[in-house]
Parts: C-alpha cells; structure tokens; sequence
C-alpha cells in the first residue's frame, strides 16, 4: 500500500514537473491573465498603469466603499465596493499604504452586477481606494480605514 | 477534492447574490516565521473564476493581501433558482480547486 501510495504520488510529481517544464501547466499558462506588473507595483499610480493601462482617474459619487472607520485587526479588513455606473468591466481594490497596493482586482462580465466583497490585509491606517472601469474610463473613490494592528507583519 | 470551498448562492428576482469562503492560508511571502526568522514562501490564490451555468461572469485576481481564508461576494443578473454557479481558484503555486452549486 505505501509502495503503491509512493509510486503514485512520484508519478504524478514527474507528470506535473515534465508539464511544467514543457511550459504546459506553468501557474501564469493556467491563469488566463493575471496582471503579475500590476501586483508586483510599488505605488497606487504604477499598479494603476499596468493594470488599466492610465492612472487617471476621475472621483465618482457613484462608487461606494463600505468598510470599517476603525480596523481593529489589518488581517481582516471586511471591504465592499458597489457602484452603480453601467457598463462596468473591472473593480479594483487598492491600499494606499500597502507595500504592495494592488490588493485584488475583480473582471467583471456583461451579467455582472457592480457589486464585490472580500477581505483584505492592511499593513497601517490607509486610504482604500475603489477603481472601477466602464467604458474605458476609470472612476474612483476613497475611504479612509484606520488600522490598530497592522496585518501585514509577522 | 472541493473542501476548500463553501459556497452559498441565492436568486433574489434575477439577482443572483454569491457568496463563497475559501480556505487557503493566503501567505504574502513578506511575513518571516518569528521562530526562524526565515521568510515564509508565498502562497497565495491568484484567480478565482466564477462561472454560472458554465458561462464565465466574474473573475477575481488577487494578490497576498488578501485575508487568510478568503471570503468572496459578488452578484450577477439574468440568474434563477436552479441555476448552476461554479467557483474555481488557482494559487500562485498551481494548485487548484473548484465547486459548483445550485441557486436556491
């Protein structure tokens, strides 16, 4: 049995590395277009770049963050983004003070609704920042978020 | 092997509101282990795919900042009860999940 357990579990190690190197199954051929350069920025106007291709944005009203004034923990950081603009094809969530702000970006199809949540860590008492794309414009919004622990360090 | 998704999807008229946890540890590749003071490798989700009746409608991509075990809502329209929405992830390390459920 351990033998039998053994020889599998190397099989498939030889098969996935064989793939691998053959560039088949390598994690950015998997993934149809995850913005590396993009998560990889430094500051809010680089991620904004690589991954919009302009860091313009205009300030909309229409964009709303919902997340808490004060973040106890910056592990967990509960952040809602809805917007009402029509024709929306991307929301992004950025943190100012990150190290690296990009935090995640949601692509959106034609069904979608402007509507995302998730949680987020953040290192310090930061501005989040909603950029969402319609049309080919970009709009943003801003919320401060005050962070007691930090939730990036270790 | 889709133990690492809980997944929850109501219809609410033609809204279908999503909303799904995660387990993965989400490692950013900054923090240090305090015992080792060595650097923990990251590990992170770098795409979640979500599909309704196969039709891809939303697609996350993240990077280490998002939370450990990470949760996820969204909504999507034209959707009913019965429907099928499905939810796979990719980490940076290629490892993957994905589920499917109905709408209720």
């Amino acid at each position: 049995m351990q033998r039998r357990t053994f020889l599998k579990g190397s099989l498939a190690g030889t098969t996935v590395a064989v793939a691998v190197g053959a560039g088949l199954l390598s994690p950015r051929a998997v993934l149809a277009a995850w913005p590396k350069s993009a998560f990889a920025a430094k500051t809010v106007q680089d991620a904004l770049s690589a991954i919009y291709g302009s860091a313009d944005t205009s300030p909309s009203n229409d964009i709303k963050i919902k997340a808490p004034d004060i973040a106890e923990n910056g592990a967990v950081v509960p952040v809602t983004i809805s917007t009402s603009i029509p024709g929306i094809s991307d929301i992004a969530i950025i943190v100012e003070k990150n190290g690296l702000p990009l935090a995640a970006n949601f692509k959106l199809s034609s069904s979608s609704k402007g509507f995302v949540a998730t949680r987020i860590k953040m290192g310090k008492t930061s501005n989040v920042i909603a950029v969402v794309k319609a049309g080919g414009k970009s709009y943003s919004a801003r919320k401060d978020v005050k962070v007691t622990i930090g939730g990036c360090g270790g | 092997m889709a133990k690492s998704i809980r997944i929850r999807a109501n219809a609410k008229g033609d809204v279908v509101l999503v909303k799904a946890l995660l387990t993965h540890p989400m490692e950013t590749g900054l923090r240090k282990d305090k015992k080792t003071g060595k650097k923990i490798p990251a590990n992170y989700i770098q795409e979640v795919d979500c599909t309704h009746n196969g039709k891809t409608v939303m697609t996350a991509q993240w990077a280490g900042a998002v939370s450990k075990n990470p949760y996820l809502s969204f909504k999507f329209g034209g959707g009913k009860s019965g429907d099928t929405v499905g939810i796979a992830w990719v980490d940076n390390l290629g490892k993957k999940d994905s589920i499917e459920t109905k709408v209720k």
